[in-house]
């Protein structure tokens, strides 16, 4: 590992918007949005040349102080971390530049949230910490960071609701978190690691590793929203402002998803079985079709899309079967582990610039009629035809339908399903595609239909709409590099060591 | 492979591109929004002419753009496709003529006119895809265009139908899509007449193939409106004339029409499909539409209604001909992709012209219309004298073709539905032609529009007149080279030399 080309960059990605953080805390109400924005402009580039550095080098690491580990802490930036931090930077950019508007926009009322911004920042510092990290501890330091960031962004208008739901999110958060730790702590007894790599090639299985496997991977769940885990998002994601939900939709829960993807393929390779990737599966299946079947019920805007969120990751657990052959089943070769692995990726990225999109519109909605029933969305495409292209498109992108970056996620991920044989995961994809498109034309059909009563608009900055636009246009854009991303990806090696015994079935998959 | 060429692309873009400024423009910028139209329009029909005119001269254009590995997103060139694009940018310069015309003063004609471009911007794509997913992505593009386009008129009636259609395409879509996927799956990135794919794996796995050729039928045959997936097309009536025309003649059922054609002739070959007996299953829905939706059509009071029933029927014509293994039934299928188009569109204009002009739109209400619309109903009439199948309308041609393939390859039922089929033809058709020119009108009701000297207003007369006469020429004329039909010949006879 200590081999690798070292940069600078891993370190910067993550100290820059933690110093920036620290420091806008310095200012006044303004200040702080002003170094907040200029905040998310340096860490976007950074984030941008760290990926292009990347793309040429391979895998880059950064050991901490010159401290090797294992006193010292390593970040490695591979291909997988420099896509996911390089599509924070890009959403998280947008984000930002809305945020700046909508709450100059509603000023009067809560003097901006000023705290938003160093709150936004130290979690882009967790979430690029999250994406670097190289062993178990540090990848809980920061997503306890992430955590605690949420929350606060959660409550941040103060209101009884979003205190209600926030309290309930911190509760999960930390459930999830300590059973992660438990995990953490019952590999290093059983090993003395903590590096991801050297795990890989020394974890043995046996009932320690299998325990371990069993609570960090619903303490994850826990943290990514997993059903039937999902209690605490509908009423967080839909009751905190604008920006902060789609922060919280499309980036913070991805964190956690990144790092069971990291453990299930680089670390519990030996310890996978079958059924434990088939509960998964059923917990994915169950989501998209359960998270849907919500969304579509629902009557409040923001609650649609909070609901849909969960069944977006439903789709990414829907990943996690396909790593693991069926019993009796040996593959040739690991043909079909690309495309499962990559469709998760790029649900998560469609997902991400889709959902942001989605909820900065609602914002936009909201701003406009101050209220979120959808009855206000009769009428609306001749109204405010820019926004309900914007959810138009972002909702394509949900449905996965091209040429859109979910279409190229669930294209990916049905490839995959056949490729491993489990054909029985296909009907979920498909089933939540169709309730998807249901709840999206809902949306669609009211805009289009005639308003009872014409309320009057209040008014909304134009450029509000034009960035929750180009999010979603984003979310079509993605699927143009889909080939040298893909490949990219395929570069990052994740599998490690335990791609042999993947390929096997996984010890109980094939004996 | 082919040399890479833009043009393909170009004739895309001279569509998607007008669309998409158009909705950037303000809704009072009229006089701008009509000249990117028009523009669009006929640049598409310049660049298609000259691709054809290249493609036979022995040059060949293809785009290819890697979206995936294995995944590429591909436009090329054939005669088929060439054949299809030329209907629906010459019918989309018409119907843009007239839904210039028939909108005039309308609301949101901003957005009308831009999903109008980018629904013709699918339909040319469809048209070009040069393998079986850049059809499907077009495919379901062309889904989400035409949305706007049916519940324009914004009433609960209209958003109702939106929905109905929805559900029908995009269940339809779903479905081809499982399709596509499994058929990437079990025989790999396939390009449209690399046939050879499928037929190396015939005798393999005959099962999954059989299996995946039903999935993508079954798709394909929501927007084609084959029984029982029709439901949709009578209801979505509701869209204004320039729409239904689109929606009938050129894109939506076409699309279905021309990807059932792809998919048999393109994908799997027809020694596979009559190998695996494929075609006899598609043989029976389409004839059992063609008369169920002729049925139907006898009892509908509502002009656009009868009119659409009426596409159900006539549109399994194509589906039918494709089914019966032969050069002329296959000639006859694919010339029917054209005939039908002018013809129905026709129809569907003239439809439109009488509601605009007079406020009818129930067939009750058009006695002695014809004296008072003596040009729009005369070629209406020629419309339906073509549609029973009366020479030298076009749709003769189809129909003997069609016949002349039946008897050929042994399947004489099919000639007894073609038989049927126009006599249920005439039925629900001559009685509108009748009441036009024969009926005293119980009162005389003062147009609607300003009318002038003519009928009707120019832009919606001159339209009609043109696909009327289209439809006539392209039956008298059809010996001709260049016809529509020695064109499809030569297709098909391509086809089975092969």
């Amino acid at each position: 590992m200590t081999d690798l080309p070292t940069s600078p960059f891993p370190a910067l990605l993550v100290g820059l918007p933690f110093l920036l953080a620290t420091l806008s805390l310095f200012f006044s109400s303004k200040g702080k949005a002003v170094v907040g924005l200029i905040g998310s402009f340096l860490t976007a580039l950074l984030a941008i040349v760290a990926f292009v550095e990347v793309t040429q080098q391979g895998t880059v690491i950064h050991i901490l102080g010159g401290w090797e580990p294992p006193l010292g802490i390593l970040l490695r930036m591979d291909s997988l971390a420099a896509v996911f931090i390089g599509m924070t930077a890009l959403v998280g950019v947008f984000i930002s530049l809305y945020a700046r508007g909508y709450f100059r926009a509603q000023e009067d009322s809560s003097e901006g949230f000023p705290l938003f911004w160093p709150l936004w920042l130290f979690l882009w510092a967790g979430l690029n910490g999250l994406f670097l990290s190289n062993d178990l501890f540090n990848l809980f330091v920061t997503i306890e960071v992430i955590g605690i960031c949420a929350v606060a962004l959660a409550v941040l208008s103060g209101k009884k609701a979003a205190l209600f739901a926030g309290l309930r999110y911190l509760l999960a958060a930390i459930t999830g978190s300590m059973a992660y730790l438990f995990g953490v702590a019952l590999i290093y007894g059983s090993t003395g690691t903590l590096d991801l790599a050297l795990l890989g090639q020394v974890l043995e299985p046996g009932p320690t590793t299998t325990f371990a496997l069993l609570v960090i991977t619903p303490g994850l769940m826990i943290k990514m929203a997993g059903f039937p885990f999902h209690f605490w998002l509908p009423p967080a994601h839909s009751s905190a402002p604008a920006p902060v939900s789609a922060l919280l939709s499309a980036l913070v829960v991805k964190g956690a998803f990144y790092i069971l993807l990291r453990l299930w393929t680089e670390v519990f390779g030996v310890s996978l079985t079958f059924a434990a990737g088939q509960l998964i599966g059923v917990a994915g299946a169950v989501a998209v079709i359960w998270g849907s079947w919500q969304a579509f019920m629902q009557t409040s805007l923001k609650l649609i899309v909070a609901h849909s969120s969960v069944a977006q990751l439903g789709y990414l657990l829907l990943v996690f079967p396909l790593l693991v052959l069926a019993p009796g089943v040996t593959a040739d070769s690991a043909d079909w582990l690309s495309p499962a692995w990559t469709a998760g990726v790029y649900q998560v990225i469609a997902h991400a610039f889709a959902k942001a999109s989605f909820f900065l519109s609602a914002g936009i909605i909201i701003m406009a009629m101050g209220h979120d029933r959808i009855e206000s969305f009769r009428d609306l495409a001749a109204r405010m035809p820019m926004t309900v292209m914007a959810i138009g498109l972002a909702g394509v992108s949900l449905i996965g339908l091209p040429p859109s970056g979910g279409f190229m996620a669930k294209w990916n991920l049905l490839q995959g399903i056949f490729l491993s044989g489990q054909w029985w995961w296909a009907p979920a994809v498909l089933g939540g595609s169709l309730l998807t498109a249901s709840y999206v034309f809902m949306l669609m059909r009211l805009a289009f239909a005639p308003a009872r009563k014409k309320e009057p608009l209040r008014p909304v900055p134009f450029r509000l709409q034009v960035f929750a636009l180009l999010l979603a246009l984003g979310s079509f854009l993605i699927i143009l590099p889909a080939e040298s991303l893909i490949q990219f990806l395929e570069s990052s090696q994740i599998f490690g060591s335990g791609i042999e015994s993947i390929v096997e079935g996984g010890v109980y998959g094939n004996d | 492979m082919e040399t890479t060429s833009f043009l393909p692309l170009l004739i895309i873009f001279s569509s998607l591109l007008p669309g998409t400024l158009i909705l950037m423009l303000r809704e009072d910028q009229s006089a701008l929004r009509t000249f990117l139209n028009l523009f669009g329009a006929v640049a598409k029909v310049g660049l298609i002419a000259w691709v054809f005119a290249g493609y036979l001269r022995g040059e060949e254009y293809g785009f290819i753009l890697p979206l995936a590995p294995d995944l590429a997103f591909v436009l090329r060139v054939d005669q088929l496709g060439l054949f299809f694009a030329s209907l629906s940018s010459v019918l989309w310069l018409v119907t843009t003529l007239y839904a210039i015309g028939y909108l005039e003063g309308g609301k949101h004609r901003r957005r009308f006119f831009a999903f109008f471009s980018f629904c013709v911007t699918a339909a040319t794509g469809i048209a070009l895809s040069g393998n079986v997913i850049t059809f499907f992505i077009f495919y379901e593009f062309l889904t989400l265009s035409t949305y706007p386009l049916v519940v324009h008129s914004g009433t609960d009636k209209a958003v109702n139908a939106g929905r109905t259609y929805l559900w029908y395409t995009i269940g339809g879509g779903t479905i081809l899509f499982l399709g596509v996927v499994a058929l990437f799956v079990v025989a790999g990135p396939i390009s449209f007449g690399q046939t050879e794919v499928i037929a190396s794996l015939a005798s393999v796995n005959p099962t999954q193939l059989t299996i995946i050729f039903f999935l993508m039928l079954t798709g394909l045959a929501v927007k084609a409106a084959i029984f029982p997936l029709h439901g949709w097309l009578p209801i979505s009536m509701v869209a204004p004339a320039p729409v239904s025309a689109l929606l009938h003649a050129v894109a939506v059922v076409k699309a279905g029409a021309f990807g059932i054609i792809r998919l048999v002739y393109d994908v799997y070959g027809i020694e596979v499909a009559e190998q695996l007996n494929l075609l006899t299953p598609l043989a029976v829905f389409a004839a059992f539409t063609i008369i169920y939706g002729s049925v139907r059509a006898l009892f509908q009071d509502d002009f656009k209604k009868r009119l659409a029933f009426s596409t159900v029927s006539q549109l399994s014509y194509i589906s039918l001909g494709v089914a019966i293994t032969g050069v002329l039934s296959s000639a006859g299928a694919i010339v029917h992709l054209v005939h039908q188009g002018i013809m129905k569109i026709t129809m569907f204009f003239a439809a439109g012209n009488v509601a605009e002009t007079y406020g009818y739109k129930k067939i009750s209400e058009l006695d002695g219309i014809g004296r008072r619309m003596p040009l729009t109903m005369g070629v209406f009439t020629i419309a339906v004298f073509g549609m029973i199948g009366l020479p030298p309308v076009a749709g003769f041609i189809s129909k003997w073709y069609l016949g002349l393939g039946a008897v050929e390859a042994g399947s004489y039922w099919v000639v007894l539905v073609l038989l049927g089929s126009s006599a249920l033809n005439a039925a629900y058709f001559l009685p509108i032609v009748y009441r036009a020119w024969f009926c005293e009108p119980e009162h005389e009701a003062a147009p609607l529009r300003q009318i002038g000297r003519l009928e009707t207003q120019a832009l919606l007369l001159i339209p009609v007149i043109v696909t009327g006469i289209l439809s006539l020429a392209a039956g008298v004329f059809a010996a001709m080279a260049g016809s529509p039909l020695s064109i499809a010949r030569e297709i098909a006879e391509k086809l089975y030399l092969l």
